[in-house]
């Protein structure tokens, strides 16, 4: 078998590798990668450091398929030399490996400007899943951070590290962001998009030196002008790995010179991706690297005929909420036609150059939609003289399906992975696949940056025979609408009960889903101002206590942060003895339950221990578990204890879709649990971090980081924040972890911590109304909702 | 048979029901609206307290595993199959439930059960 050999274990090493497989296997292959890890998805590092993805969601090709194709990896090994007369490559750990064939894909490295003092400690590149650590190792609230460069990887780690909390400025020394993938006006948009979220901008500046002894400490620029800085990351554009063919004796440019076919100056060694010159141009994107990669692996498996006629370019900027799309050629001249528009308040900019009635280039600034429309259009140079009248804004399709069906076959719907509507319809009809997992493994469709998500799923719908769209979900049989619905019914109708929906909307009756459903509802639109209707709750909401399986009742008063004192256990201990108790236990979140409690004895119980509810029977505030924190641990960063008291406090006798634990711990040993917690604090060195929709129950799941911030006071405004977003957008009976999952932790991050101020305050307001009318639901015993709330009622005469 | 008189209408609030033990039995009495229904207070599959259940049209559904039974005919709605609790017919008068007892187990039970209040 003849041996490849493949330098670079990247997405064009190793997508290239993944097209040569397609081919009958022919080679015995050995793959070298400088980092220590296997091949990875770069484009998605910006979102590991915006703390969206974890490092291991971000694998493309686990050992397990290295394994799976007998693939040798040899990782943490560079490959110093290259000597094509004996066929072999020299790797920095003095190895030396055979080669038939001889594959480069060794991409290419951060231009470093001309700066005076960047080997200064603090002073990061943003290119690999190190350099990604070394910012989230560094970054922390409040921390100074200058990214020299406003490009596509400059924006996205400027946007990175100030969700990390940090005070972010982006320096560029041309005058507009982005000035190779937009105009000056789309730049300006852009910018004024960068400033809303919250980074700032400096054009215009020629950055001349790192100041700082030692470390960094501040960012001077020509006309001396200066501003701090406690870390610089520069991100000044790309270049070529290049040196190793350049020994090697190969033809090199600006990149590796390649032919159409892929080949080098050398038939032998083939060369692919960021380190490629091709006509004269170097690619610096994913999507001409997958399509080199088809060719080459046609020329390399003696296949050789299709030729790679060169990519368009085409940019899309992977920030959350700040929409941008650049492709093909935006040079205006004489004979191209400028078509524009632009709204200065939505933020919004589209522009398309055409020539010769056919598009040459696109700008979308504020909103990208149809930019798979016009990828298509510059890929089959489309006449578009019959859509003159609809070229920024599509006509509204009759049906949504029509839109898939005009598309042609070889239209890209993923452009990150390169990935086409004929390719997904085949593996549709060929594989079998009917849902988007399933799409997702067959084809790598949507696993890039994922805004084809829609698309893919919408061609799912259409061509997949047994492919189930996620149904709206109606409530119950009684009342067949969606709870979204009813929430706006209950509010622009202005229904306060219950039993008003019921006859409105429902059958009159209601039912056991329906019932508590609608109590929650009611009471969530009102901010506990609805008229309550005991009869639609459940028993455990009626009497304040959970029913076990002989009909008794467990009682758990409340102990904020499982933190109690020597009077109450006396109290909790007279009460279990005086009503006779049968089980007094310590439950996992850190309080104490009386089992078998009689129901007519509840009131008296509630008295005499004189504690406020746990709320441990409802879906509400169930705890906030702590951990001792600062106060006695000798580990601690944060007073973990104070902290989750006064969030307990503060959130206590709330009702929730569904019951919300949380906990707050002292530093990331996390004895309390807080990653597995609907909410969790966990305390760092000068900071919190904010998780949601953790879980440790039915299901297992780790929490998202909502937010980093520096004070407990800002920690308890985001845990506020998501307790009132999620009380009001979560269905009944959906546990934060599913809700989080539903609607994806971006989406709940924009519209809870980085909402406007209007929508926060409107959050926070409605749950300070909601929690002053909330009280603590046992001190009923003094006020019955009926006489016989509680006891079994007597006969009036006895029978005889 | 005998008509006993339980209690005044009001106790049992709309909607609800209320457990009641009389002549050694357990009786859930419903309050629904346009009428009042009893049902042995014991749900045919774990033995759960019906009383305690959220009515639903004629029905209730009991607290512990949502098993559903119709008050009218004490049959089980749900799960299908065949069990059934014992029905007690209910009349008001004067503002009064008042329930029907067969007379057999009223003698049995009064004889058995001398520890009643």
């Amino acid at each position: 078998m003849e041996k490849l050999v493949v330098v670079g274990n990247g997405m064009a090493g190793i997508g290239c590798l993944e097209q040569i497989l397609r081919h009958a296997p022919k080679f015995e292959v050995t793959v070298f990668g400088d980092e220590t890890h296997v091949n990875y998805n770069r484009i998605l590092l910006s979102s590991v450091l915006a703390g969206e993805r974890d490092p291991g969601d971000i694998v493309l090709n686990g050992l397990e398929w290295y394994r799976k194709h007998d693939i040798a990896l040899r990782l943490g090994v560079r490959i110093a030399d290259i000597d094509r007369e004996t066929k072999t490559v020299v790797g920095d750990d003095g190895s030396i490996t055979r080669f038939d064939k001889l594959l480069l894909a060794t991409g290419s490295a951060p231009f470093i400007p001309p700066i005076r003092g960047v080997e200064k400690e603090g002073v990061l590149t943003f290119r690999n899943l190190e350099d990604t650590r070394a910012m989230l190792e560094r970054s922390r609230p409040g921390l100074k951070a200058a990214v020299i460069g406003g490009g596509l990887l400059g924006l996205e780690a400027a946007r990175g590290l100030q969700v990390r909390g940090c005070d972010v400025t982006v320096v560029h020394l041309l005058d507009a962001l982005m000035n190779v993938q937009l105009d000056r006006t789309g730049g300006d948009y852009l910018k004024i998009k960068m400033e809303r979220l919250g980074v700032k901008v400096l054009l215009n500046r020629a950055t001349s030196a790192i100041l700082g002894n030692g470390r960094v400490e501040g960012v001077e620029f020509a006309d001396g002008e200066t501003i701090d800085a406690e870390m610089v990351v520069i991100a000044a554009g790309i270049r070529p790995n290049v040196e190793l063919g350049r020994k090697a004796g190969l033809e090199i440019n600006r990149g590796i010179v390649v032919n159409d076919y892929m080949e080098t100056s050398d038939p032998d060694v083939f060369a692919v991706g960021e380190c490629v010159e091709h006509r004269g141009v170097v690619y610096g994107l994913v999507a001409p690297l997958l399509e080199q990669a088809k060719i080459l692996a046609a020329t390399i498996t003696g296949n050789r005929g299709p030729v790679y006629a060169g990519s368009r370019p085409a940019a899309k900027l992977k920030i959350m909420g700040v929409d941008m799309f650049s492709a093909g050629d935006l040079r205006e001249r004489e004979g191209t036609e400028v078509i524009r528009y632009e709204d200065p308040s939505l933020g919004v900019y589209k522009k398309l150059i055409v020539s010769g009635g056919r598009l040459a280039g696109v700008i979308l600034v504020g909103d990208a939609a149809g930019s798979n429309r016009y990828m298509e259009w510059l890929r089959a140079e489309t006449d578009l003289t019959k859509q003159r009248r609809s070229l920024l804004f599509p006509e509204p399709a009759a049906d949504s399906g029509l839109d898939i069906a005009r598309m042609p076959d070889s239209e890209t719907v993923c452009g990150c992975l390169g990935v086409s509507k004929g390719a997904i319809i085949s593996a549709i009809h060929e594989k079998g696949v009917n849902s988007l997992a399933q799409l997702k493994q067959c084809t790598r469709a949507s696993t890039g940056c994922g805004s084809c998500t829609p698309l893919c799923q919408s061609l799912l719908k259409a061509v997949a025979p047994e492919f189930e769209e996620e149904k709206k979900k109606v409530l119950c049989d009684c009342l067949p609408f969606s709870q979204d619905n009813l929430r706006e019914m209950i509010q622009t109708q202005r229904l306060r009960s219950v039993q008003e929906v019921l006859d409105i909307y429902g059958n009159g009756h209601g039912c056991e889903i329906c019932k508590p459903a609608l109590s929650y509802l009611v009471d969530v639109v009102w901010c506990g101002g609805h008229e309550e209707d005991r009869s639609a709750r459940f028993i455990n909401d009626r009497v304040h206590a959970n029913i076990q399986k002989d009909g008794t009742f467990s009682v758990v008063p409340r102990i904020r942060g499982g933190v109690t004192s020597p009077g109450e256990l006396h109290r909790i201990a007279d009460v279990a003895e005086k009503y006779n108790v049968p089980m007094v236990k310590i439950t996992g979140s850190q309080r104490i339950d009386l089992l078998g409690v009689r129901k007519e004895d509840l009131p008296r119980v509630w008295a005499d221990l004189g504690m406020p509810s746990g709320q441990a029977y409802a879906k509400g505030v169930r705890m906030v578990k702590t951990c001792v924190g600062t106060e006695f641990c000798r580990f601690g960063t944060q007073d973990s204890t104070s902290a989750g008291i006064e969030l307990e406090r503060r959130l206590e006798n709330l009702y929730t879709p569904h019951k919300v634990k949380m906990a707050a711990v002292g530093c990331p040993r996390n004895c309390a649990e807080a990653t597995v917690k609907d909410i969790g604090l966990i305390g760092q060195e000068g900071s919190w971090q904010v998780v949601v929709g953790g879980a440790a129950g039915k299901s297992v799941r780790k929490a998202d980081l909502l937010i980093t911030v520096e004070t407990t006071r800002q920690a308890i405004e985001a845990s506020e924040l998501f307790f009132q977003y999620y009380r009001e957008n979560a269905n009944y009976l959906e546990r934060t972890y599913d809700f989080v999952e539903r609607l994806g932790i971006e989406k709940v991050r924009k519209e809870t911590v980085y909402a406007v101020e209007d929508v926060r305050n409107g959050l926070l307001d409605r749950l300070h109304k909601s929690k002053a009318l909330s009280r603590d639901a046992w001190l009923e015993r003094e006020e019955l909702v009926n006489p016989t709330q509680f006891v079994q009622i007597q006969p009036m005469e006895f029978a005889v | 048979m005998s008509w006993i008189r339980i209690t005044q209408s009001d106790n049992v609030p709309l909607r609800e029901g209320r457990a009641i033990r009389v002549a050694g039995r357990e009786i859930a009495l419903f309050n629904l609206g346009d009428r009042f229904l009893a049902v042995e207070n014991r749900c045919p599959h774990r033995g759960g307290p019906l009383s305690d259940g959220i009515v639903s049209g004629p029905s209730v559904v009991c607290p512990l595993h949502a098993w559903k039974v119709c008050l009218e005919s004490g049959k089980v709605a749900r799960p299908e199959q065949s069990s059934c609790v014992k029905t007690y017919p209910v009349r008001l008068e004067d503002g009064v439930v008042m329930v029907r007892l067969p007379q057999a187990s009223l003698h049995f039970d009064n004889s058995t059960d001398s520890a009643l209040p």
